[in-house]
């Protein structure tokens, strides 16, 4: 237990930039994602594709594959960056706004057919459609499952700390190796701390559920 | 049902729509093409980085690499469904005292990151990185697949057990016997996309100096020198995303299948009354399974 208090700076640190990279990562992974969404559903058949092709590739990826590319890959590529947490914000939205695009798509798709014909049928055009009509309703119904990617990037973001990045598992293994002798209380503080950001947002997805979202 | 969103296009949408897919697409081929230029002239293309693949150790390792990745994930899935199981019956028990402790421990195990659950095997049991990869899976997806069930569960017409309960089988027995059978049936997509979900997980064993493929391409780099970790890099990530691709689709194939029959098992068969056999009888009409729509 000491050793918690002893390292509770350290432990504060590292819980800030959990939820730095997390709000970072899922603000930039909630809106690509969304545009993937809506470029799944155009009427241009390249966007379709390119879409579809990256939804699949980037779900299929393991995570650390993609910190692997981001880390080592990119900058032989010649995309230099001061910090490796831009590489960790890099890997992270990119994985997540696959499943974000998922999660918007099967919104869009639960949206009943009559709210598309009726806005097509007072003149609109695809776009209007979209942003107008079916967006607002889809992102409504898919705000459980959204909350529920963002508890996934809040715990995937546990990667970066193996990727040079000191976040709250960086820190932990940092501390696990400077006291040997109390790893088991080091690391019950670093699950403590990611449970604080998690299950208050699992919380929220299931009140979120139950009075916000509408079932269709 | 997404072509609901836009009129057929005529003749100038698609001609615009062409042209835009041609941009596009030559946009790409140029991105594309920067980067095999950029890599190019740093060497990554020069035939002795690629000579390595004809080395039969080369492939031994990567070999070894994608059998450890497997074996962990296998052996994870075979313990994690059973105690998933375990965990679900405990989760919905009549009694608090067991109900209300697993739910306190499963919350537990899903909020935490896999990786830490590996770490914390490792480091605190002592174990080697094996068993601490397929422990940390079996964690934590043994939480998820009993979180699967039971959505399956609850899914289920409430006739099912009252319909158990009514032909004397006790609470447990009905759950055991009647609800589980279906809700596992139901679920069967949901339980392969995480089966997906748990063979990527394996990759986390890098972290944890498991000798898994991303780690054995990292060894690779470590003793041929750094030149040689674009080319392993790439035909490793190349294998691990063709892996997952198939599983994939495996889950997509199941859940199509899934959905041909009627979902769940429930589906009713046709009554024969035996006194019209004309059928405009409206018992054995109504009775008739539909194709269940999702």
């Amino acid at each position: 237990m000491d050793v918690i208090i002893e390292n509770l700076p350290l432990y504060w640190d590292g819980l800030l930039r959990t939820l730095f990279l997390s709000a970072v990562s899922g603000i930039i992974a909630l809106f690509v994602g969304t545009l993937l969404a809506a470029a799944r559903v155009s009427p241009v058949a390249a966007l379709r594709g390119f879409s579809t092709v990256y939804v699949e590739v980037l779900r299929n990826t393991p995570l650390t594959i993609a910190f692997f590319f981001a880390a080592v890959v990119l900058p032989r590529l010649g995309v230099r960056f001061e910090q490796f947490e831009v590489a960790a914000i890099i890997a992270l939205s990119a994985y997540t706004a696959a499943f974000v695009a998922e999660a918007v798509r099967s919104g869009v798709n639960s949206v009943p057919l009559g709210q598309a014909e009726a806005a097509r049928s007072i003149g609109m055009k695809f776009g209007q459609v979209l942003t107008l009509i079916i967006l607002p309703q889809a992102l409504r119904t898919v705000i459980p499952p959204l909350i529920n990617i963002l508890i996934a990037l809040v715990k995937n973001s546990s990667v970066a700390g193996a990727f040079f990045v000191l976040e709250l598992f960086g820190y932990g293994r940092q501390m696990a190796n400077a006291n040997g002798d109390q790893v088991m209380a080091v690391l019950l503080g670093v699950a403590f701390f990611y449970l604080l950001l998690t299950v208050p947002l699992g919380i929220l997805a299931s009140t979120v559920e139950r009075k916000v979202a509408i079932a269709r | 049902m997404t072509s609901v969103l836009y009129d057929v296009p005529g003749p100038k949408a698609r001609r615009v729509s062409l042209i835009g897919s041609i941009i596009g697409t030559v946009l790409i081929l140029g991105l594309a093409a920067w980067i095999i230029m950029t890599l190019a002239q740093q060497g990554i293309f020069e035939g002795r980085r690629w000579a390595i693949f004809t080395r039969g150790d080369v492939w031994t390792l990567l070999g070894n690499g994608i059998i450890a990745t497997l074996s962990a994930a296998a052996i994870a899935a075979v313990i994690a469904f059973p105690l998933g199981l375990m965990l679900c019956l405990l989760r919905i028990s009549l009694v608090d005292w067991i109900r209300i402790p697993t739910r306190v421990v499963l919350e537990f195990l899903r909020g935490m990151p896999v990786v830490l659950m590996m770490l914390f095997v490792l480091l605190v049991f002592a174990t080697n990185s094996f068993i601490a990869v397929v422990a940390g899976l079996v964690l934590y997806n043994a939480a998820i697949f009993a979180e699967i069930i039971r959505a399956g569960i609850q899914s289920l017409p409430k006739g099912q057990r009252e319909a158990g309960l009514a032909i004397g089988l006790t609470s447990f027995q009905s759950r055991l016997l009647i609800e589980l059978p279906q809700a596992v049936r139901r679920m069967m997509p949901s339980l392969v996309a995480q089966l997906v979900v748990l063979l990527k997980d394996t990759s986390l064993g890098y972290i944890v100096a498991y000798g898994e493929l991303l780690r054995s391409v990292q060894v690779m780099a470590d003793f041929l020198g750094s030149a040689f970790l674009f080319p392993v890099f790439f035909v490793a990530a190349g294998i691990y995303i063709a892996i997952n691709l198939c599983v994939s689709r495996l889950a997509i194939w199941i859940e199509r299948r899934g959905s041909k029959k009627a979902a769940g098992g429930v589906a009713p068969a046709a009554i024969r009354t035996g006194l019209e056999p004309g059928g405009n009888d409206p018992v054995a009409k109504d009775s008739v399974p539909g194709p269940e729509q999702k």
